[in-house]
């Protein structure tokens, strides 16, 4: 890995060698999103079992905000309840509007790397793509 | 010839950003101050409703757009003034094609044929006028350098084939189409042909007498002239006997509760309150591009185009869409960077102050075909120079480290 990447070394980092992106058969849910004004498009699979996520992957197009904000929002949900998942979404959401306190920004671990984004506009909905595919996915399933 | 006024000097925007590398000429091209200050002019001296009002102002406000129309006519040879319709841009222009003459001559049971690199401004209007009318929707194939033949033309043509679309130029390939051959072929099917001319009239001579076709839609904005003036260009003969598409004031001779006859060609479809000022800005245009010369534009575009495509061959992982002639690409070159997303390549050049399209470049069948989600793009305009191509490959080769590949 070179040191002078352009969106940081953790997004770079999750863009090239993503940990969640497969597929998964096992799936108990599944969700597509899609960003028409680019055609980027993710399809996330979760597999919940008594409202908790014990799996999850991704797959489909995009760029490399998109994929990397895809893999590192499964890393922070796997292992966690729905309601867990919608208080990250929310936290992800106020990081990204640039509304989100210090404490709040600890609590998103590695999502704090995609903080830039909220200062690149043209970039935001990139970032949403997987969080509100999962928003989503869980409203679907209430 | 005024070779005076191929550098950025005459741009107000490059005064303004000194550093700004502007590749994106195919979305919208930047104004001269000449076409800045003779729209600006209009509205300090000339600005009144044309066209009805019987006072000096309004008369001097008629005369200006008049002869704007004049200019355009010239300018793509046109047999007469009724033939050039304003309007807000090529979109309008083929959405007026496919609401008027579409509306009265398509039945069910017609196909229309499409070139597949069209943007979706030449195939939205007919996707939708087959849907409504029951007719077919078919597709002039491409290979994958963007070239069309005249033996797949004819193929592709039915006795059933009322208009076949395709344009000029594409804004994907770059690929200059033979127009005229393509007109003779559907002329001989008894087909009309509609070409749109948005990435081609600014760039290369075209007469439309020459060409032969029935129908040529271009944008002002993409020929240095303002946003919001566009032309329909349609044989006199044709426009007679369409309907008017927009309907209100100007447009009409006399109206009664019932029933209107409409106004004479070109008025009958130039309803409402016309943009003169956009019209006064696009003859001013068309004015500096003949002062130019179109032979200078060329050889200054065929020489940065050439330079830019031979550049970017050199450097890794950077494949170039279409033909492996840069005198097939007119200024146009689309590219993907292999392992990047074409959102994440615009990013790192606007980082670097160069300005690209990414994305699909409204021809979304044209990346399906070529198997792509999207791509990025660079087009030039005579007004780049050899500095704007060396900083864009040199933000071009630092795309793949940057995004952190090791190579």
């Amino acid at each position: 890995m070179t040191t002078d990447s352009f969106y940081g070394e953790v997004l770079a980092d999750h863009n090239l060698h993503p940990l969640h992106r497969h597929e998964l058969p096992c799936a108990t849910h599944c969700c597509k999103g899609l960003n028409p004004t680019c055609g980027d498009n993710i399809e996330l699979h979760l597999d919940i079992h008594d409202g908790v996520i014990t799996n999850g992957s991704f797959t489909g197009l995009g760029c490399a905000i998109s994929q990397a904000s895809s893999d590192i929002m499964l890393e922070l949900i796997i292992g966690k309840t729905l309601d867990e998942a919608r208080h990250y979404t929310e936290l992800f959401r106020k990081m990204i509007s640039g509304e989100i306190t210090d404490d709040e920004l600890e609590e998103l671990e590695e999502a704090g790397a995609l903080q830039h984004v909220s200062k690149m506009p043209a970039r935001v909905k990139c970032a949403l793509l997987s969080w509100n595919t999962m928003e989503k996915l869980l409203d679907e399933n209430k | 010839m005024n070779e005076k006024l191929l550098g950025k000097e005459n741009f107000p925007v490059f005064d303004k950003y000194k550093e700004l590398v502007y590749l994106d000429n195919s979305a919208t091209q930047q104004k001269p101050k000449r076409v800045i200050d003779a729209a600006v002019k209009y509205y300090n001296e000339e600005n009144a409703n044309p066209l009805r009002g019987l006072y000096d102002l309004s008369v001097k406000a008629t005369e200006a757009y008049e002869n704007a129309r004049e200019s355009v006519r010239r300018f793509i040879g046109a047999k007469s003034t009724k033939e050039i319709i304003f309007t807000r841009n090529a979109t309008e222009s083929l959405n007026l094609i496919a609401f008027s003459w579409g509306q009265a001559n398509i039945s069910e049971g017609d196909d229309i044929l499409v070139a597949v690199s069209e943007h979706h401004s030449d195939l939205l209007p007919w996707q939708i006028l087959c849907k409504q009318k029951g007719a077919k929707l078919n597709f002039l194939e491409c290979d994958r350098t963007g070239k069309y033949t005249a033996d797949a033309l004819r193929k592709a043509l039915t006795p059933k084939t009322k208009l076949f679309a395709i344009a000029q130029i594409s804004n994907v390939f770059g690929r200059l189409n033979p127009i005229k051959e393509f007109a003779q072929i559907a002329h001989e099917n008894g087909t009309l042909i509609v070409c749109d001319g948005a990435q081609s009239v600014p760039h290369i001579p075209v007469d439309v007498q020459e060409l032969d076709v029935d129908f040529l839609a271009f944008s002002g904005h993409k020929m240095l002239a303002p946003m919001g003036i566009g032309v329909l260009y349609a044989k006199q003969a044709l426009l007679e006997k369409m309907p008017p598409f927009l309907s209100g004031g100007e447009m009409i001779e006399y109206v009664t509760r019932e029933d209107a006859t409409y106004a004479e060609l070109p008025h009958k479809f130039e309803a409402g309150t016309v943009n003169v000022g956009g019209a006064v800005g696009l003859a001013a245009a068309i004015d500096y591009i003949t002062e130019l010369g179109f032979d200078a534009i060329q050889k200054r575009e065929d020489e940065l185009t050439a330079l830019a495509f031979s550049e970017m061959k050199k450097v890794p992982h950077v494949n170039i869409i279409g033909a492996d002639d840069p005198t097939d690409h007119h200024g146009i070159l689309t590219f993907t960077v292999d392992g990047v997303h074409p959102h994440d390549i615009a990013a790192i050049f606007d980082a670097d102050g160069v300005d690209i399209r990414a994305g699909h470049h409204c021809a979304q069948p044209l990346h399906q075909f070529l198997e792509v989600q999207s791509t990025a793009r660079m087009s030039l305009a005579f007004y780049n120079d050899e500095k704007d191509i060396e900083r864009f490959i040199g933000t071009l080769g630092s795309i793949r480290r940057r995004m952190g590949y090791d190579d």
